[in-house]
């Protein structure tokens, strides 16, 4: 069992601001349901740019939920200038800490916080800034490069903990060991795995991961996924069923159909959709 | 409050009598029994008593079980044991959804130099039976399938597989850590060469597993030390343990009938109960060929952690699939390989019942459990969405 501090339970138990701010002045959307928490934050601000209103909808564990509320208590009766000065860390403070492995909650508060600010001052829904390192759960170089400079983490577990990185199929650990390096100003030598397989082998697990593999679980939502070729390290594909009109497909694509071929065939795969 | 565990997949509740059976183990009785002298043939005596009580639950001959320390130990010892006695086989066979204990170690393996052969199951979490038979080849080693999935239930037809790779003459183990106890284990129809339990499963303490060993298979030692166990595990046994878990194992036999009818039939009623009164539930694994006191059950847009510690507050004691209650990101690897949808898995709960649970618990779950999930729901962005597009 995780030892939450009396605050984060009686926050889980009896979460403040649950709920929807119909017209609401600022919206902030992060996580999904493939990554198990998520958290939409509604921002209601005053004449005077103060936040007379904060509510929120979470899907998540005890932690999340609890760091929403929180979050939402902080936010009342702020400017949005003390506003956006609010760091994870502040949030987790607030609760009186929150298990190390849970660090990632208070994280997720301060990003839907960063986009309700921005929703409200109607700048454009930034695009993605950086390479994305962990394709399980969409976290790019800069988001690590920011929390380990902002919470001085040492670690890849530090960084697992605090944004998710890391934490599914641990290709990516290299990559995030070479931040980590990169900020601490360490050098390591670079150690390429080698992996060797003929073309036609390379197909033919292509096409046994899709078969046994990915098609069983995009039928459940009556989706289907067919391969059209493979070009050196591209596999193109055609997406069918419901996918072809889901307007998350692309997020399947990415982090659900090439995490699952770089994992099972090789770490190098790009996945590609024709049309 | 008095907790009410229905988490007994987990762990169970030590039998009082097998507390009593130990008893005078921990204290008055605390000859080795190796030792030459009378005292220590006290505790070997009722030693040999238990190893045939354990023996005669799964139908096997006294000699052919060895005690371990647990059921991580026994899959250890299997899978090690037939990898050093086949030392030019360098192909394991193993399945998607079994226990750490195997999985993780097979995924050692692999990095050893093995190839390990990971069979997939269907969306019901049932073996792909062809898949298995079609990988067996003369390079294969071992191959260890469990025989009852703890996190579904699930049971596999170990009876067939077990005839078929006897037929090839590969080494067949089985982890019947969660069947063991609960359905008709029989290693005199189902032909298995080695095969793990634990004790505390079936309701003696922790800290005792045994490794069935069938008469003729080749064996090499994981705990090389004394001649105890004839030379298969060395170190001194636990006495007091084993005494318990022989007492468990004769309870086990007399309690197949009571998990089969009365638990069967509780287990039956939360599930129908849950699934009309919750909607968007799912049951996690084929309904048919699952263990009596075993159901997960997918309630869609909450998640795990959030209905455990929910549920804790009424003091039900359950499990779940999730990512958040295991300390990783991502939901158990059992529900991912039956390709559960991220919608179901992150909310997963398992409710493992045993013959100490009551109908009057099973009617407190009922009755608290739909308010739960509604109250999560309502906090969910996720169910909100579902509904717009629902209407």
């Amino acid at each position: 069992m995780w030892d939450y501090t009396d605050k984060v339970k009686e926050h889980f138990l009896n979460p403040r601001n649950v709920g929807v701010i119909e017209n609401a002045d600022g919206v902030g959307e992060v996580g999904s349901i493939a990554c198990g928490d998520a958290l939409t934050l509604y921002l209601k601000l005053d004449a005077n740019d103060r936040i007379e209103d904060a509510k929120f909808q979470t899907f998540g564990c005890a932690s999340a939920i609890a760091s929403s509320s929180a979050l939402t208590e902080m936010l009342k009766g702020k400017t949005l200038a003390e506003a956006e000065k609010i760091t994870n860390d502040d949030i987790a403070q607030y609760l009186g800490g929150l298990p190390k492995e849970k660090m990632h909650c208070s994280v997720m508060g301060r990003e839907a916080l960063e986009k309700a600010i921005s929703c409200y001052r109607g700048e454009p829904e930034k695009q993605i800034e950086g390479e994305i390192v962990c394709e399980c759960f969409g976290v790019t170089d800069r988001d690590i490069e920011r929390v380990v400079e902002e919470n001085h983490l040492a670690s890849i577990e530090d960084v697992t903990d605090y944004i998710k990185a890391g934490g599914g199929c641990g290709k990516c650990h290299d990559s995030i060991q070479e931040i980590l390096d990169s900020i601490h100003g360490v050098r390591r030598p670079v150690v390429k795995p080698a992996v060797q397989m003929t073309n036609l082998q390379k197909i033919k697990l292509i096409e046994e991961t899709l078969e046994r593999e990915i098609n069983p679980s995009l039928k459940k939502d009556a989706g289907r996924i067919e391969l059209v070729d493979v070009d050196g390290e591209r596999v193109i594909v055609k997406l069918g069923g419901t996918c072809a009109t889901c307007k998350s497909s692309q997020i399947t694509l990415k982090h659900y159909v090439e995490a699952k071929l770089r994992e099972l065939v090789t770490p190098e795969l790009v996945v590609e959709e024709v049309n | 409050m008095d907790v009410i565990y229905m988490d007994n997949n987990a762990t169970t509740k030590v039998a009082p009598e097998v507390v009593e059976a130990m008893q005078p183990y921990l204290s008055e009785f605390y000859g080795n029994p190796s030792s030459v002298h009378s005292f220590g043939g006290i505790a070997g005596g009722k030693l040999k008593e238990a190893r045939i009580r354990v023996a005669e639950l799964i139908n096997a001959l006294p000699e052919e079980i060895v005690f371990t320390s647990c059921g991580t130990e026994s899959n250890s010892t299997a899978i090690r044991a037939a990898v050093e006695s086949y030392p030019t086989k360098k192909h394991i066979i193993t399945t998607r959804v079994e226990h750490p204990a195997v999985k993780n170690l097979c995924e050692h393996l692999s990095k050893k130099g093995y190839r390990v052969t990971f069979v997939p199951v269907d969306g019901q979490g049932r073996l792909d039976l062809d898949y298995l038979f079609d990988h067996l080849s003369d390079d294969t080693a071992i191959v260890s399938i469990m025989w009852a999935n703890n996190e579904t239930g699930v049971i596999f037809p170990i009876e067939e597989i077990a005839a078929k790779i006897n037929a090839r003459g590969i080494v067949f183990h089985t982890d019947a850590v969660q069947a063991v106890g609960k359905v008709p284990v029989d290693v005199s129809q189902a032909k298995v060469d080695m095969l793990s339990l634990s004790g505390h499963k079936v309701h003696a303490p922790k800290g005792i597993g045994v490794l069935y060993i069938r008469k003729g298979t080749k064996f090499a030692p994981f705990m090389i030390g004394g001649h105890q166990e004839h030379g298969r595990r060395g170190g001194t046994e636990n006495v007091a343990a084993i005494i318990g878990l022989g007492k468990a194992c004769e309870l086990a036999k007399n309690h197949l009938v009571d998990i089969n009818s009365r638990v069967k039939g509780l287990r039956d009623k939360l599930e129908n109960a849950l699934l009309e009164k919750v909607p968007n539930a799912m049951i996690n694994g084929d309904p048919d060929q699952r263990l009596p006191n075993t159901t997960s059950i997918g309630f869609e847009y909450v998640e795990g952690e959030s209905i455990l510690l929910m549920l804790d507050q009424f003091a039900i004691s359950a499990s779940s699939g999730s990512a958040c209650t295991s300390g990783s990101l991502e939901p158990s690897h059992v529900l991912r390989a039956m390709g559960i949808p991220f919608t179901a898995a992150h909310g997963s709960i398992r409710f493992s019942l045993s013959i100490y649970n009551t109908e009057e618990e099973v009617n407190t779950i009922i009755a608290e459990m739909p308010a739960i999930i509604a109250r999560l729901r309502e906090m969910s962005p996720f169910w909100k969405e579902y509904q717009k597009k629902a209407n």
